[in-house]
């Protein structure tokens, strides 16, 4: 996003240490980068507030998200409730603070299955090509036709809502992505001549994979995994919003699901979770952005 | 005849696709707790053993995994999805009766999105600095991170609650009275919000992605030619550089028909809309196995419909495409 950062002074900055700071280590390169994308920083800053408000927030504002505190549609700000009250009365501020928990506790798990089978698929693929290769792309394939939502729509209501079920739903989804970006970087990365000597000097095929070629692979398959927290968030917010979720746990989507037949008379009742979903996600996406311009070292050639 | 093996090799391989996605959908139910004989038994009010273990060799559950399989692909073969116990209809029925909807509002969001994002991105590729190139880099950031049915509320709230513009839910207004024209209007009117939510995604993606490959295009060489020939900016642009910019593009489109079908389900739910979406979620509830298969394959085959279709018109637009 060389658009959120003025392209002139940070390229200029870029050429001088480039030349003056070669011996650094290429992790600390890559997080002054990082740090150099204003938007991307900034983003990564709310993160971490958001990810406090998840865990401290419900300690601190001890409401209980299913209590009737006040009368139902009581406005935001006035009788001190500061997102106001929805339908039946419950505060909305202590909805999204629990929701938060849940947001985030799917969004990385998720996303945690997502990589695992995405990696797991496409180094396969990717390492040992013929047959192997053929097979499991095929199978991928195979999970790209299927309507994500649907899928996990159905998985859910099988298997029941719970929050287990629901991350696995997600995860069993998203992983083709993945498994793409790691076949692609497996296939580039095995023909480099660095490979070839070890493959010579008699390393095991699995340590060739995992601890040869893999690390090399790492920086898209990270900047896919950041974004993917986020689309595993919209996912859960999707699938809480039409109810598919365990009722007895708040989540930010089924706020807004709840609330939807009343918005005529209460519209802040769905826009301040909605506005939560949004601005986790946005930020997810745009530290995303920071970690491609950081982790890409032909940007940083510019 | 290569160009007709490739094809034949395509269709064979979407129906092999499509046969994968029956055998999933009948493991699920397999695996799945609970089975068509507890619902009925729930219907009835309750029954004992022999009536539950009558129903079951009615149904054919009793017999071998296997065996229960190829009956269930014979009868798909026959157009024969099973009963729907909660319609007390044939799934195939219900689902041809929903599908003309959601097939509408998805392909029209798809194409508007190609359209939009196709000509924001080919703008914004030749003003770079200019106001359409911020707005599409904002624009695809709002659009991926906006979850989709609450943009759709939004825009609810704004224009069919707040400023009453258009209808609040629904397909069709029945009170329209007059002609094919005036219902035309009706149907058009209340497909504006459910569209722009739907499409808004994908203008975000396009956009980015046309922008992206325009600009590279613009750098290449014979593009220089074009312009040291003397041929106007416009030409340049939409004769020569737009063909070649524009199958990333299609590509990508043809990969998200999954992804739309997935938002048009989240769509119809908040405007109402009468397709396969409302109805995956109203079969849900009610615990209607068949019908909720029954949407996942009929999903699936527009999917792989899609992406067949796409494939052929890549190969239309893209000579390079056709030699693999």
């Amino acid at each position: 996003m060389s658009n959120f950062s003025k392209p002139t002074d940070s390229s200029t900055s870029q050429a001088g240490s480039q030349t003056i700071e070669r011996a650094r280590h290429p992790a600390a390169d890559a997080l002054g980068m990082f740090v150099k994308n204003r938007a991307a920083a900034v983003a990564l800053f709310v993160l971490v507030l958001i990810v406090v408000a998840g865990i401290v927030g419900p300690i601190v504002y001890e409401t209980d998200p299913y209590d009737m505190v006040w009368a139902p549609f009581s406005p935001p700000g006035q009788e001190g409730f500061l997102f106001g009250t929805d339908y039946l009365g419950r505060d909305i501020l202590a909805g999204i603070l629990h929701g938060t928990r849940v947001s985030l506790l799917v969004g990385l798990s998720a996303a945690l299955m997502t990589v695992f089978i995405g990696v797991t698929v496409g180094a396969l693929a990717g390492f040992f090509r013929g047959w192997v290769e053929e097979l499991l792309m095929r199978i991928t394939e195979f999970f790209q036709v299927l309507p994500t939502l649907l899928f996990s729509m159905v998985i859910v209501a099988l298997f029941g809502p719970t929050l287990t079920v629901i991350t696995i739903a997600i995860g069993a989804v998203s992983w083709p992505a993945v498994a793409r970006i790691t076949r692609a970087e497996f296939l580039r990365i095995r023909e480099l001549e660095y490979v070839t000597a070890s493959r010579a000097s008699g390393t095991r095929n699995a340590k060739l994979m995992f601890s040869v070629i893999l690390p090399n692979a790492l920086p898209p398959i990270i900047v896919q995994a950041a974004l993917m927290v986020g689309s595993a968030i919209l996912f859960e917010a999707g699938l809480s919003f039409l109810g598919l979720t365990d009722p007895n746990i708040v989540s930010w989507g089924q706020i807004i699901g709840s609330n939807r037949p009343y918005i005529l008379d209460a519209s802040y009742t769905v826009t301040f979770p909605g506005v939560a979903i949004f601005v986790t996600v946005l930020c997810l996406s745009l530290v995303g952005d920071g970690l491609n311009d950081a982790l890409n070292p032909k940007l940083r050639q510019r | 005849m290569n160009v007709i093996s490739t094809i034949l090799q395509r269709v064979l391989w979407a129906a092999l696709l499509l046969l994968a996605v029956l055998i999933l959908n009948f493991s699920m139910m397999h695996l799945a707790p609970g089975d068509i004989a507890d619902t009925i038994s729930q219907s009835m009010g309750g029954a004992d053993a022999t009536v539950m273990a009558q129903i079951r060799s009615d149904y054919g559950l009793d017999k071998p995994f296997i065996f229960q399989l190829g009956t269930y692909i014979g009868k798909v073969l026959h157009f024969d999805l099973g009963y729907s116990y909660f319609y007390n209809q044939p799934v195939t029925t219900i689902i041809f009766e929903k599908l003309p909807a959601t097939l509408l509002l998805v392909l029209t969001a798809q194409i508007l999105a190609l359209i939009i994002g196709v000509l924001l991105g080919v703008y914004s590729a030749r003003n770079r600095d200019g106001w359409a190139s911020h707005f599409v880099t904002f624009f695809a950031l709002f659009g991926y991170s906006a979850p989709v049915f609450w943009t759709g509320i939004l825009l609810l709230i704004a224009f069919s609650l707040k400023i009453p513009l258009f209808p609040v839910a629904g397909m069709v207004d029945v009170t329209v009275e007059g002609g094919f024209i005036a219902k035309f209007i009706d149907l058009l009117r209340h497909m504006v919000l459910p569209v722009i939510t739907l499409s808004s995604i994908f203008i975000a993606l396009y956009s980015r992605l046309c922008r992206a490959s325009m600009m590279e295009v613009l750098e290449t060489d014979y593009i220089r030619t074009a312009k040291s020939k003397g041929l106007s900016n416009r030409e340049i642009v939409y004769k020569h550089a737009l063909k070649n910019s524009l199958s990333p593009v299609i590509t990508l489109a043809g990969l998200q028909f999954s992804a739309v079908i997935s938002g048009a389900v989240l769509v119809e739910t908040v405007f109402s809309w009468p397709g396969l979406g409302t109805l995956a979620l109203q079969s849900i509830i009610a615990r209607d196995t068949p019908t909720i298969l029954g949407i996942l394959f009929f999903s699936a085959l527009v999917v792989i419909v899609g992406n067949l279709l796409t494939d052929l018109a890549l190969r239309f637009v893209d000579p390079r495409v056709r030699g693999h």
